[in-house]
């Protein structure tokens, strides 16, 4: 089944609410419009307003709510109209949420889905790909698929997934990328990566719509005679660590690469643990490719100057093969 | 007079069950007599003593707002305790050793150490732990509300919460949430008049809490907060409100915190004369008068039920002593479900 990255997060939610009665939607205009995606599109028709609940603009109200039902055994998917104005909920996401079960044994399964990351021209407050203000909480998982397959997987996944699963999806790639698909269900276990391409000469470990700058970059490469491998780390908390390593001893060069601003990005997290455990292996140092540190810009070739593209990744790959 | 059996704790005592205000007298008393002398171990002995780890925070001299509104929740009902509010987890039968045993971080505590003094609640009894961000317990407790209304169930949340948590955008998010769905929520307010050192006339420019309920849309209600019948039938006609399926309620108990903020704050800023107004007014001694003018206890059955929880509490605080400290492997354990 050929389905865009849009479609598969809306067939995730939609099995899983036939499949299990617990599984509701909360969020802003997330019903009779269907949300500003369309990802809701006909659920509240299918549902009714019990299941799919339009909710006061009030974003620590949604994740609070969430968590609240969550406690009680329920579980639902809480849908922040922009993963940018989760900071409105970040007290209820990474003190209330994340900290229950270490603190007094109490499950929160719940989803909070945010629509991230840029390349759509919408400014520094619609543009954020904020994943790491969460992924230095333990307690959450966090996870951002790159394709329609992962994106349906993982939204099932996280559904059923009995801690707190901050879902990022990427705005640019939802009517953009489209994939077959298995019928029916499946999953994408919350953990893994995925080596989304194999290679011998350099490893481009990144995540999110950098996937397919990577796989570009590799393209490009490839033509050159060098081979790229990619691993898509699909979950950021906790990291797939063992699979980042194995393509660092496979490869001995390693460039990380993702949309987030620099410093304090993920990307540091991941170069930290290579150079301390894969050290030995490598013939290069680790670079990083990310946006630089700067607040996302509106006009079109500022933010085209902010994001990281091909030609920014390929020079750093050139630079990195010649070391 | 009839004379008072006391069950063993947590259990309330028993009465001739002839007079069922007397029977409610004798709960109130019981559970207040229990808050205010646990607490008071804790405050003024053990934390003096350096048994305590962190901080204290009491409710003393509030103890009729949690067992006035504690005692009209039915059991498969959802209560959200604030910090001051250590009675409910008696109505709910958590165990005193097992206070005691938290606030010293054993593994006897409700949290077994993973947390401290007030952070307590257990899924089991429907009583959900704070997080110490002041107020954010409203919308959560929303959500509780609208688990309940999912399911069809006739239970209701009860959300506790003080004077300074009506300043956050929390209490604002979680009552209009509330409203807006109709969830089966009870909101109480324990107005002490102090947030912190904070009086209540640097906190809000209206002159209650309550005078917020119509800006929700929502019925609210002022009461003495020291007068554990004046409570116990406001928050009963809220908990009728909400389990109608007519939205959340809200009481305002007014009330005066009879301690600093917690142990280590000799609360210099409070006027003098208003602990003394207060104090007369102190909830426990106010309901041992009604029941001698009422002729519902005497002098004697008092004393017998205040030397029988005392001596529990002796038995409490000891078992909490002999309850180990977590061993440090605990430390990684349980951040996520184990796979
Ligand atoms: C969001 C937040 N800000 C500040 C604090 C520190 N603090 C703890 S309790 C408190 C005062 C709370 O006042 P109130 O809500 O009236 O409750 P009370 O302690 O009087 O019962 C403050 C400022 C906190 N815990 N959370
Ligand atoms: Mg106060």
């Amino acid at each position: 089944m050929l389905v865009t990255y849009l479609e598969a997060i809306r067939q995730g939610i939609w099995e899983e609410m036939e499949r299990d009665p617990d599984v509701f939607l909360l969020g802003e205009d997330v019903g009779v419009y269907g949300g500003p995606f369309k990802i809701s599109k006909g659920m509240l028709e299918h549902f009714g307003a019990r299941r799919v609940i339009d909710t006061p603009l009030a974003e620590a109200a949604i994740a609070g709510a969430a968590i609240g039902a969550a406690l009680m055994g329920l579980r639902p998917i809480a849908e922040i109209q922009y993963a940018d104005f989760l900071s409105c909920a970040f007290d209820q996401i990474v003190n209330f949420a994340a900290k229950c079960r270490y603190r007094w044994g109490a499950a929160v399964p719940m989803v909070v889905r945010a629509p991230c990351g840029g390349g759509v021209h919408a400014g520094p407050f619609h543009s954020q790909c904020n994943e790491a203000w969460f992924v230095h909480t333990p307690g959450l998982k966090v996870v951002m698929p790159a394709t329609p397959h992962d994106a349906k997987g993982l939204i099932k996944a996280s559904i059923r997934d009995n801690d707190p699963v901050i879902y990022f999806e990427h705005k640019a790639l939802y009517r953009r990328i489209k994939q077959e698909i298995p019928e029916g269900d499946y999953t994408v276990p919350i953990g893994p990566a995925a080596v989304v391409r194999e290679g011998r000469d350099l490893s481009i470990i990144t995540y999110g719509a950098m996937v397919w700058v990577a796989q570009e970059v590799a393209d490009t490469l490839d033509q050159e005679g060098v081979s790229v491998e990619i691993v898509d780390v699909r979950t950021l908390l906790p990291l797939d660590e063992a699979t980042i390593l194995a393509s660092v001893r496979k490869t001995s060069r390693v460039l990380v690469l993702h949309e987030a601003t620099l410093t304090g990005g993920v990307g540091g997290e991941i170069a930290a643990r290579i150079a301390e455990k894969a050290f030995d292996c490598l013939d290069a140092p680790v670079v990083r490719v990310a946006a630089p540190d700067t607040p996302v810009p509106f006009s079109p070739p500022l933010e085209e100057a902010f994001l990281p593209n091909a030609a920014k990744v390929l020079e750093k790959a050139r630079w990195l093969l010649a070391y | 007079m009839a004379a008072v059996k006391t069950a063993p704790l947590p259990a309330p005592p028993e009465t001739t069950g002839t007079d069922p205000e007397a029977d409610l007298a004798w709960r109130f008393l019981h559970y207040m007599f229990l808050m205010r002398e646990v607490e008071d171990r804790i405050e003024r002995k053990l934390y003096r003593q350096g048994k305590i780890v962190g901080g204290v925070y009491s409710g003393r001299g509030q103890e009729a707002i949690p067992v006035g509104v504690g005692l009209t929740a039915e059991p498969e009902d959802v209560l959200f305790p604030s910090h001051r509010d250590l009675a409910l987890y008696f109505i709910r039968g958590v165990h005193p050793r097992e206070v005691f045993a938290q606030y010293m971080g054993r593994v006897g505590g409700l949290t077994r150490g993973k947390d401290g003094n007030m952070h307590m609640g257990d899924m089991k009894r429907r009583l959900v732990a704070i997080i110490s961000s002041i107020g954010a317990s409203l919308p959560v407790a929303a959500g509780a509300a609208l688990a309940l209304k999912y399911r069809g169930s006739r239970n209701i949340a009860y959300v506790f919460f003080g004077d300074g948590a009506t300043s956050r955008g929390d209490f604002h998010e979680g009552i209009n949430f509330a409203a807006v769905q109709k969830l089966p929520l009870v909101l109480v307010c324990n107005n002490n008049q102090y947030a912190y050192s904070t009086p209540l006339e640097l906190q809000m420019a209206c002159a209650n809490v309550a005078d917020r309920g119509p800006g929700y849309g929502i019925p609210a209600e002022i009461v003495d907060g020291n007068d554990a019948f004046a409570v116990y039938h406001a928050a009963r006609r809220a908990a009728e409100h909400a389990r109608r399926g007519l939205g959340p309620y809200l009481i305002e108990c007014k009330t005066f915190r009879m301690s600093g903020h917690s142990a280590h704050d000799a609360a210099e800023y409070v006027p003098k004369h208003l602990f003394e107004e207060w104090a007369a007014k102190d909830p426990i001694l106010r309901m041992e008068s009604l029941m001698l003018e009422r002729g519902w206890a005497d002098r004697r059955d008092l004393d017998a039920l205040y030397a029988s929880l005392r001596q529990q509490i002796d038995e409490a605080i000891e078992w909490a002593e002999n309850s180990p400290y977590p061993d440090p492997s605990e430390l990684t354990a349980n951040v996520y479900e184990a796979s």
